[in-house]
């Protein structure tokens, strides 16, 4: 298997999805001649032409509405969104149209599309270019999550969500393009809404997702040198969840640390939480705790963005404290 | 506002149930939690406790009377209410306050119903929350040190590590039933991880009795697994039969059957509170008495008395008849699983009863040893109150007086007693030839609700085997 980074396990999928699939195309901000404003979409436009790969003026709203009536009529849009950040904007199309469309016509018009861009917080990027926003999409019926924390699961996450017949949101991390990870060759596909047990242990549970499984796997080292022992579920899908592979984990480890990069009202840890008490409360030897990021705006400053984040020290914390070893 | 006294469902069971007694009279006054009479379920005699403050202004059942779960009782109102209207009103009312269930649910699944209801009483409106954080949620305007400050704050301060396990069981406490369901904390409710409850339930030990050492006193996983673990840790060679005694937990307790009920009932009317009766057998000791010669020669340190091997003998033999290790509770019979053998002990001016716990899993030497060790200490007065209480029974020995038998009196809540007399040599036909055997006699009381004839006859017929066949005490 080949080592690569995250962002060509990304465009290998891109690659592949496309050849393999004429309906498909890629469409947003610096995608063509710019190669993509994380070089996702490099190489893409010499190989398949502007017709595939096309640059849209700063008008997310406008583009996003021209991939739903694109999906409508039979082809298969993937929509970069430079940061979800700007994908704000297009909001009303991503849950008022994308989202809708098969519901509210009555099953004739499906939505095989895919809204894509990095989430969550990168470096000093301050308040408004910091977020994760997969508890606000994956709060919403008809739309699939994925947030896929390694090379490989974002090249087969991603290869699964264009070959879907529903709208995907596809949460990438500005952070992660330049992780390396093995990832298979050729076709690679990892299913929607199954989780992966990236780590296995028997002292504690962390789940979590996307960016930070990096921080939940270092932490696992890290407290292996201690002779303690985790198990990481790495969600993998928001929505649908693996709720089965939380209790899973739990039931065998009684103890859970559920992380996240993003607030901790209603955020997706909240969601696991309420499964974990609902499958395996008679399981639990300790109330599960959370990591998500401090509940203000992302500070810009670096000592304060660094405190305001989720991080190995407090997810190692909240473990010996489920551990009743703090 | 006056409140329905109804019929409660007392037990997981129970459909109806027969007020037994009143406790209070009409006109009393009552508060929450008083007791207001007792109620016979299928299970047990149980309180049914007021569910309101006021006055007890009507009772509209009599003693004796047996009614389904639902049933208007009384009425508590305050002394000038009018309460025709509800004394007048349908009686299938359902009970104005939490029933039994739910906090039986939470006490764990093999909770007695009486623990049930000690728990209503203790959590009522007081819902069991795992210490959550006092973060508050959606300020924004928190700075997140502050927060992480008063979320350290909030956490409760660290407990002492696991202290050692207590010698033994301690007897049950007498009274009418209602045992706290906890020990430590303040509120009277035992902290405990829901893992933790059911690993308990599963392995049948009693939460009440753990020290909890998570954050304010939760009792979670390793402090079920060292009880488990460290149970009667005191001997490395624990039989089989021992471990499977410690796992399932420090006692049962048996439902009072109805002919058991009436058994009690009866005899004790005809005989006493405790209607006792006597088995007398004569054992020989010549094997014993020959064992404890070698024993002797061996050195000291393995030097047993006959006191010692009776006591080693009874333990032996109550681990094969729990009925006759037993308490009586008076609405149920505890079995305990675990044997603690009370010596009498004279002293200047009464007698004591110093225990061996686990006397079953003690070498012979070792029963020697604690026993004088204790015998000397009763006799200086010197004995703390945890060595001469628990025991699950009691063996008596005025042998060394020159009797020859003798009847002891039971020491409640046990069930039996025995009585040793002295070592005599006699003429005794073996196969049809007289010869000259060291005998002694020994005599059980028993506790006729509890053990019955046959039952006794039996555990002395194990005590004649282990005293005849010594070897078997220390194999």
């Amino acid at each position: 298997m080949a080592v690569v980074t995250y962002r060509d396990a990304l465009t290998q999928a891109l690659r592949e999805e496309l050849q393999r699939d004429d309906r498909v195309f890629l469409m947003g901000e610096e995608v063509a001649q710019y190669n993509g404003a994380y070089k996702v979409s490099k190489g893409l436009l010499d190989e398949f032409g502007p017709m595939r790969i096309v640059d849209t003026p700063i008008t997310e709203l406008g583009f996003a509405g021209i991939g739903v009536g694109a999906a409508m009529v039979g082809l298969r849009p993937i929509v970069e969104f430079m940061t979800w950040n700007f994908a704000l904007l297009a909001i009303d199309q991503v849950v008022n149209a994308a989202a809708k469309m098969l519901y509210m016509s009555g099953g004739q018009y499906k939505m095989p599309m895919v809204f894509r861009g990095p989430n969550g917080a990168a470096l000093q990027l301050s308040a408004q270019h910091s977020q994760a926003w997969e508890s606000w999409l994956a709060h919403i019926p008809g739309l699939k999550v994925l947030t896929p924390g390694t090379p490989a699961d974002a090249k087969g996450l991603l290869k699964s969500a264009i070959r879907d017949d529903n709208p995907v949101v596809f949460l990438e991390g500005e952070m992660l393009y330049n992780t390396k990870g093995e990832v298979p060759d050729g076709e690679h596909i990892v299913p929607i809404g199954v989780a992966e047990v990236k780590r296995e242990g028997s002292d504690c549970s962390i789940i979590t997702h996307g960016k930070m499984v990096l921080v939940a796997m270092k932490v696992a080292d890290e407290l292996a040198k201690e002779g303690i022992t985790l198990d990481v579920v790495d969600l993998r899908t928001i929505r649908p969840m693996d709720v089965e592979a939380i209790a899973a984990s739990v039931q065998k480890t009684n103890r859970a640390v559920v992380v996240e990069e993003g607030w901790e009202l209603c955020g997706v840890g909240a969601q696991v939480v309420d499964f974990i008490q609902r499958e395996c409360f008679d399981d639990l030897d300790a109330p599960v705790i959370r990591v998500h990021q401090e509940d203000v705006p992302m500070p810009y400053a670096k000592n304060l963005e660094r405190l305001a984040k989720p991080d190995a020290a407090k997810t190692l914390a909240a473990v010996k404290k489920v551990l009743y070893l703090d | 506002m006056a409140t329905k006294v109804t019929m409660e469902a007392l037990s997981p069971t129970m459909e109806e149930g027969r007020l037994v007694k009143w406790v209070k009279n009409e006109g009393d006054a009552v508060k929450t939690g008083d007791i207001l009479a007792e109620v016979e379920t299928d299970k047990a005699v149980m309180e049914l406790v007021a569910r309101a403050d006021g006055v007890l202004r009507k009772r509209l059942a009599n003693e004796g009377d047996s009614s389904p779960v639902g049933t208007l009782l009384g009425v508590i109102a305050t002394a000038d209410e009018n309460i025709d209207a509800l004394v007048g009103g349908g009686a299938a009312a359902p009970a104005p306050a939490a029933p039994a269930a739910p906090a039986s649910a939470a006490g764990g699944s093999t909770a007695p119903a009486n623990e049930a209801v000690a728990e209503t009483k203790d959590t009522a409106g007081a819902t069991a929350v795992p210490d959550a954080p006092a973060q508050a949620q959606g300020e924004a305007s928190t700075p997140p040190q502050e927060k992480a400050q008063a979320t350290a704050q909030a956490a409760p301060p660290r407990p002492a590590a696991a202290p050692p396990r207590p010698p033994a069981a301690r007897p049950p406490q007498q009274g009418n039933g209602a045992r706290p369901a906890a020990g430590t904390q303040s509120g009277g409710r035992q902290r405990s991880s829901p893992l933790a409850r059911r690993l308990a339930s599963e392995r049948g030990i009693e939460l009440g009795k753990i020290q909890g050492s998570g954050p304010g006193g939760r009792v979670v996983k390793r402090d079920i697994e060292s009880a488990v673990s460290g149970a009667g840790g005191r001997s490395a060679a624990r039989s089989a039969a021992a471990e499977r005694l410690a796992a399932e937990g420090d006692f049962r307790d048996v439902p009072l059957t109805q002919i058991r009920k009436t058994i009690a009932k009866r005899l004790a009317e005809s005989n006493g509170p405790i209607p006792t009766f006597f088995l007398t057998a004569e054992l020989d000791v010549t094997r014993a008495a020959e064992m404890r010669e070698q024993l002797a020669e061996m050195g000291d340190e393995y030097k047993a008395s006959f006191n010692d091997i009776i006591i080693k003998a009874t333990a032996l033999a109550l681990a094969e008849h729990p009925a006759v290790n037993a308490h009586w509770l008076g609405d149920k019979i505890r079995q305990f699983n675990r044997i603690h053998v009370a010596m009498a002990v004279a002293v200047e001016d009464g007698l004591i009863t110093p225990v061996l716990f686990d006397a079953d899993r003690m070498q012979l030497w070792e029963i020697s040893a604690m026993a004088r060790d204790l015998a000397g200490r009763a006799r200086e007065r010197k004995l703390t109150p945890e060595e001469y209480t628990g025991s699950t029974f009691s063996v008596s020995n005025l042998g060394m007086f020159g009797i020859d038998q003798f009847t002891a009196i039971i020491n409640p809540p046990e069930a039996g007693i025995l009585a040793v007399g002295g070592v005599e040599e006699k003429a005794v036909v073996i196969d049809g030839a007289v010869t000259v055997r060291k005998r002694m006699r020994v005599t059980m009381s028993c506790d006729h609700r509890v053990i019955d004839g046959a039952t006794g006859a039996k555990f002395l017929q194990t005590l004649r085997r282990l005293i005849e066949n010594p070897l078997l005490l220390v194999v």
